[in-house]
């Protein structure tokens, strides 16, 4: 790919980093970066909206910051870290949400609370001092069909006040 | 869906771009961040035979103040644009925008250049630069040229930029102290398309206004200038002035109708956001 004008067709090979681990892969250049994840690699726990970016269930993080899976290319991915929500419930990083998230019934069918997780972590991690209008602010790219947007809110509103409370005692 | 069948092709310089531009013409789409491309890929709305992808050319992502401009590199993702402290002090108008524009995730990736080029005319950025008169700087085969704001929009998804030319950097003039702006957008949810929106400035003496720009968005095939209204504003202001100024938005703009709103709603909800606007400059 020295050329920079070179015209890629059908499958191409990309090298990117998915949850720490190192992975090369053969994929269509029209396939996104979502069905990548869901179709090479088996990690559906990101899902297929909409598609077109308007519901946010195939939020995933790539190079640290979130987007849609949907509106992203998997070769666009190649030489870049791609985190799930798979891999950031493995390695804790949404331990306090998640654990919320069941206490206050903050999901039912549950196919948006990956994508949900992964902005309100966002959200907590640039912002932790979030109101609830905030916090309604940096959700609406996401949909829940099930409208459970209430206990949502005050399950992400909890872990930043605990957030909070434990940055204080720390301090 | 499913994007259709299409050939990549990942530039690495501007020249790249432009000599795959000359290659395949208006079979070719730039893809910037992808954010309205990928959707209208996704839904079968476009299907160019060649997607060539400008994320990797380094040099169009910079943001530079120099004297009385602020340059803002096409490439420059929304969320840089809407945190970059160049910006809030050099041209406010773009950072009390950019909140409006789509979700956190979609400015992570979207960029300030593929919003203005894709001229969809319910956009912020689009009514923000021609409120700004901002000069778009574009590069083709025959070189760099800078084409005026107001110039550039040519109708729905319609652009000034020809078939070899991609859009670089957006430049902007730098804010005067006397000068005030002001951005309203109503819409269904946070970050959708606005039912109608208005990007506003003007000069404040103290007692009188003057170079009173009101460009309204999703009123019509392109930003709006509200040409008469914004005229009769000029000079002394009073509430009854102002009342009599929005009596002529029914010839400056000619909104669309689509599921939330119909023209005659659009044209009330643009007068009430411009009121919201004068009562918060002048109180």
């Amino acid at each position: 790919m020295n050329n920079n004008t070179e015209l890629l067709e059908g499958d191409v090979e990309i090298n990117l980093t998915v949850n720490g681990e190192q992975i090369v892969e053969r994929v269509p250049v029209r396939r996104n970066l979502v069905d990548f994840l869901r179709i090479n690699l088996g990690l559906t726990g990101s899902h297929v909206g909409c598609e077109h970016g308007v519901c946010g269930a195939c939020t995933v993080r790539l190079d640290d910051q979130i987007i849609r899976g949907c509106l992203t290319l998997a070769v666009q991915a190649d030489g870049k870290r791609v985190d799930t929500i798979e891999g950031l419930s493995d390695d804790g990083t949404l331990k306090d949400l998640q654990a919320v998230f069941h206490e206050r019934n903050a999901l039912q069918c549950g196919f948006c609370t990956p994508g949900i997780l992964l902005t309100a972590a966002e959200m907590l991690q640039q912002q932790p001092n979030v109101d609830r209008e905030q916090i309604r602010e940096y959700l609406s790219g996401n949909y829940c069909r099930c409208t459970g947007y209430h206990a949502i809110i005050d399950a992400i509103e909890s872990v930043a006040k605990a957030r909070r409370q434990e940055s204080s005692n720390d301090n | 869906m499913k994007a259709p069948p299409f050939s990549y092709i990942r530039a690495e310089t501007v020249e790249g771009v432009i000599e795959c531009l000359q290659k395949y013409g208006d079979d070719a789409a730039v893809l910037a961040g992808g954010q309205s491309l990928m959707a209208s890929l996704n839904m079968r709305l476009s299907a160019p035979r060649v997607l060539i992808d400008i994320n990797n050319v380094n040099s169009l992502s910079e943001i530079a103040h120099d004297g009385n401009h602020l340059r803002i590199g096409a490439m420059a993702r929304q969320i840089e644009v809407e945190q970059s402290p160049l910006v809030a002090q050099h041209a406010p108008l773009i950072s009390m925008a950019m909140p409006y524009v789509a979700h956190p995730a979609v400015r992570n990736r979207g960029t300030i250049g593929g919003s203005i080029a894709f001229a969809d005319p319910a956009a912020e950025l689009p009514a923000c630069i021609v409120t700004l008169q901002a000069n778009l700087i574009a590069q083709g085969s025959k070189g760099e040229r800078k084409i005026p704001a107001i110039e550039f929009f040519n109708g729905l998804y319609e652009t000034a930029l020809t078939s070899d030319e991609v859009l670089v950097a957006i430049e902007l003039p730098v804010a005067a102290d006397q000068q005030k702006f002001a951005f309203r957008e109503l819409a269904r949810r946070h970050g959708d398309y606005a039912i109608i929106g208005i990007c506003a400035s003007t000069e404040w003496s103290g007692t009188s206004l003057s170079d009173v720009r009101l460009v309204y968005f999703n009123a019509g095939d392109r930003p709006v200038v509200a040409t008469k209204a914004g005229a009769a504003l000029e000079g002394a202001f009073s509430a009854e002035i102002l009342e009599s100024a929005l009596g002529h938005l029914a010839e400056d703009i000619d909104p669309p109708s689509d599921l939330n709103a119909g023209p005659s709603m659009r044209l009330h909800l643009a007068k009430v956001l411009t009121k919201r606007i004068f009562q918060e400059w002048m109180s």
